[in-house]
């Protein structure tokens, strides 16, 4: 039983990461109706920048310093993407978040190296063995996963309010629902796309820095992103709870099928186990758990 | 007269386009193709090497004027560890430079593989220092192929002799933690052999790429409790399975890396927690006051012509990078006694590649002393050596924690002619008789 406890565990605790991570794409979708491709590089660009600084300055003046680059970064993509493919078709705005991808990821890597960048938040690295007298050997946490947990939990409920109750968050979801409408009620649509792109900046340095204290802050971190697709594909595009309750799922499920189905058939099935039930979710519930169910006028 | 007019505007165009090719083909120059990547998930080990690779390059130029009075120049190509893109960037090199390419070093296990049908076509030598086919070993089979300083399989068997003189492996667990991919996959055989012998059992756990989680495979090795864990692992998959290892209280010092998990990028990111992990150390390690780093410093870095960062050079990925640069040009070195101290075809290259003797004497004289053994290659033996030693992270230093070990050639040669014998019967290739060639 101890074992089954600790990879549950595990996998809850890597869903979480992807989530944070999914919350990038949610955000922008949600807000703009556009689906990001670069959420993944945007991590990536936030975390070198972070680490970069934080060389040179202490960790709170670095934060705010990449922060302001995040934003920044929000303004041009506006300025220089955005702006002139108001109203084009969902298409050409995914298409033009690919170019946003290379472009950054190259850029990145330009300004900040290409090198390992170590982030160090001070966090024990050891494990913690919990529970020993009811399971041989013991349950092993994490402290920096439990971090992590409590890192996600707070986004989830400040961004949950941002959306639901402030005036800001409701111009950014009827910019989602129409472009053209929300510009014709007098909603500045340009200033709320630096805005979206910011938050979502936000959450991306946010994930850069839980996953960069792990892994070291390196291009790897960019792929980080593609185990975010299925989580928002599960979870639902538009749904800040469901990328969380998506993270969980996609986590919990591909470490069970590693750890139980691995053996059996090979192993190696961690990486794509993830797309496996997506694609499940797809054909049974193609707006996702707790999407929102689309419907057009006839 | 327009006739006339026409002939000499067609003769002047003939001549312009002529011209370059004639004057390359009068250039005392030898052309190496540098493939590399800087960018991409594999950049943090890929840059060290390049950087190691192009330095050595330019200081053959800067100290000894090139080989022999033949220039070298070099050209980097972007592969992104990518095998489409390395073989793209073959077919644009290949025939660069006045006698074409002198040799591919592409980094990368993936690519050796895609490349090596085509360098036995255009007759250019793939070397792989201390990666790609282990029965490449066979030169008899892989005429093009030198898998210099060591193989997989020669690694993954002293890795076997190294735990085994810990104690009997008899009834032991042997977890390998493999990137999956044919890279990863190369000691199996290996392993698996070693296992019946000893009688251990070899757990196999692949990792996919480019292996950023992987929690799953940990939680195996924490259920399972082998009694040592070898990694197999390349780029950021190394890091993630120290922190993984770390995650799961698996002790680091019953792990081993091969010598591609063993260097400053794989530990860095865990720095003191990755204390006491163990690594495979291709005869050299971290050294950086060897004579040729003192020139590299003297002749490049102080110089303002190095390659990254100054403080990098003796980087254990550096000094095999500058290691897979300097057996190309003592490949060209030792061609350039059969064929004239002129620049050289891949195919007379190649030659020197098959004839290479550095012996002790000429390991000092390269200011090599310290971070190369012996190394002597023939038409059976594209691989010329084979010894290594076990390397551990302190914490923030990598120092030897054993003494030499060789690969147990009785034990693995019969492995590299079965597997070769049986490449040339799948290819149809004509197997060499070596006694006559010798």
């Amino acid at each position: 039983m101890g074992p089954l406890i600790e990879v549950v565990l595990g996998g809850l605790m890597a869903g979480v990461l992807y989530s944070l991570v999914a919350l990038g794409f949610v955000l922008i979708y949600k807000a703009s109706g556009v689906f990001n491709f670069a959420q993944g590089a945007m991590v990536l660009f936030a975390a070198l920048a972070f680490a970069r600084f934080s060389e040179k300055m202490p960790m709170p003046v670095a934060f705010v310093l990449a922060m302001g680059v995040m934003v920044l970064m929000a303004w041009l993509v506006e300025r220089l993407v955005l702006r002139s493919l108001v109203n084009q078709e969902g298409i050409i705005l995914f298409l033009a978040t690919f170019g946003i991808t290379y472009f950054i990821e190259g850029l990145g890597q330009l300004i900040f190296g290409s090198d390992i960048y170590p982030i160090d938040l001070g966090l024990p690295k050891e494990p913690k063995i919990i529970l020993e007298d009811t399971f041989q050997g013991g349950i092993l946490i994490n402290i920096d996963d439990l971090l992590a947990a409590a890192v996600a939990g707070a986004l989830v409920l400040s961004l949950a309010l941002f959306f639901q109750k402030t005036g800001t968050g409701r111009a950014l979801r009827a910019v989602a629902d129409d472009h053209q409408a929300a510009q014709s009620v007098g909603i500045p649509l340009n200033r709320i796309w630096v805005i979206v792109w910011s938050v979502s900046g936000f959450v991306a340095l946010v994930a850069g820095i839980v996953w960069g204290s792990k892994l070291g802050v390196q291009f790897s971190l960019a792929l980080v992103a593609l185990k975010a697709i299925p989580v928002v594909i599960l979870g639902g595009f538009t749904s800040v709870p469901g990328a969380i309750v998506g993270g969980l799922i996609i986590g919990v499920g591909e470490k069970l099928a590693e750890v139980y189905l691995g053996p059996i058939i090979g192993g190696g099935l961690e990486n794509w186990f993830a797309y496996g039930l997506a694609l499940v979710f797809l054909m049974v519930r193609p707006e996702g758990l707790f999407g929102e169910r689309h419907i057009d006028r006839v | 007269m327009k006739t006339l007019l026409k002939s000499a505007v067609l003769a002047s165009a003939v001549c312009a386009t002529l011209a370059p090719a004639v004057a390359s083909a009068q250039a005392k120059e030898q052309f190496v193709p540098v493939l590399v990547y800087r960018t991409g998930t594999y950049s943090p080990n890929g840059v060290p090497w390049a950087n190691g690779f192009v330095d050595y390059l330019k200081l053959v130029n800067e100290r000894d004027g090139g080989i022999n009075g033949v220039k070298i120049t070099y050209e980097e190509c972007e592969t992104g560890y990518a095998t489409d893109r390395g073989v793209e960037c073959y077919e644009r090199l290949k025939a660069k430079g006045p006698t074409g390419a002198t040799g591919f070093n592409p980094l990368s296990t993936g690519i050796t593989f895609a490349l090596t049908e085509k360098v036995a076509a255009d007759k250019i030598p793939l070397f792989t220092t201390g990666y790609g086919r282990s029965e490449s070993a066979d030169g008899s089979v892989f005429k093009w192929n030198f898998p210099l300083m060591g193989t997989y399989w020669t690694a993954a068997d002293i890795l076997v002799q190294h735990v085994a003189k810990k104690g009997s492996l008899k009834g032991k667990k042997i977890a390998l933690v493999y990137h999956d991919s044919p890279f990863g996959k190369e000691p199996i055989p290996v392993l698996e052999e070693h296992a019946k012998k000893h009688g251990f059992e070899l757990l196999k756990l692949p990792v996919t790429h480019p292996g950023v989680e992987q929690k799953a495979t940990w939680l195996q090795v924490r259920q399972q409790r082998p009694d040592y864990v070898f990694l197999w692992g390349w780029g950021v998959m190394n890091s993630a399975a120290i922190r993984e290892a770390i995650n799961v209280s698996y002790p680091r010092l019953q792990m081993y890396g091969v010598w591609w998990s063993a260097a400053e990028p794989d530990t860095l990111p865990a720095e003191m927690a990755a204390k006491g992990y163990n690594g495979l150390a291709m005869q050299h390690s971290n050294e950086n006051s060897a004579g040729v780093h003192k020139d590299m410093i003297k002749f490049l870095h102080d110089k303002g012509k190095g390659t990254g960062d100054k403080k990098e050079v003796g980087n254990v990925l550096y000094n095999r990078g500058m290691l897979s640069a300097m057996l190309l040009v003592e490949s060209v070195r030792q061609g350039q006694t059969k064929f004239g101290k002129k620049p050289l075809t891949g195919e007379q290259v190649r030659w020197g590649a098959e004839n290479l003797n550095i012996d002790a004497a000429r390991i000092k004289a390269l200011g090599l002393d310290g971070i190369m053994q012996p190394l002597k290659t023939s038409c059976l033996d594209h691989e010329g050596a084979r010894k290594a030693r076990i390397h551990t992270w302190d914490g923030t230093t990598w120092s030897y924690t054993s003494d030499w070990y060789e690969g147990d050639n009785k034990f693995l040669r019969p492995m590299v002619e079965a597997q070769a014998k049986k490449y040339a019967a799948e290819k149809k290739i004509e197997q060499r008789d070596c006694k006559k060639e010798s």
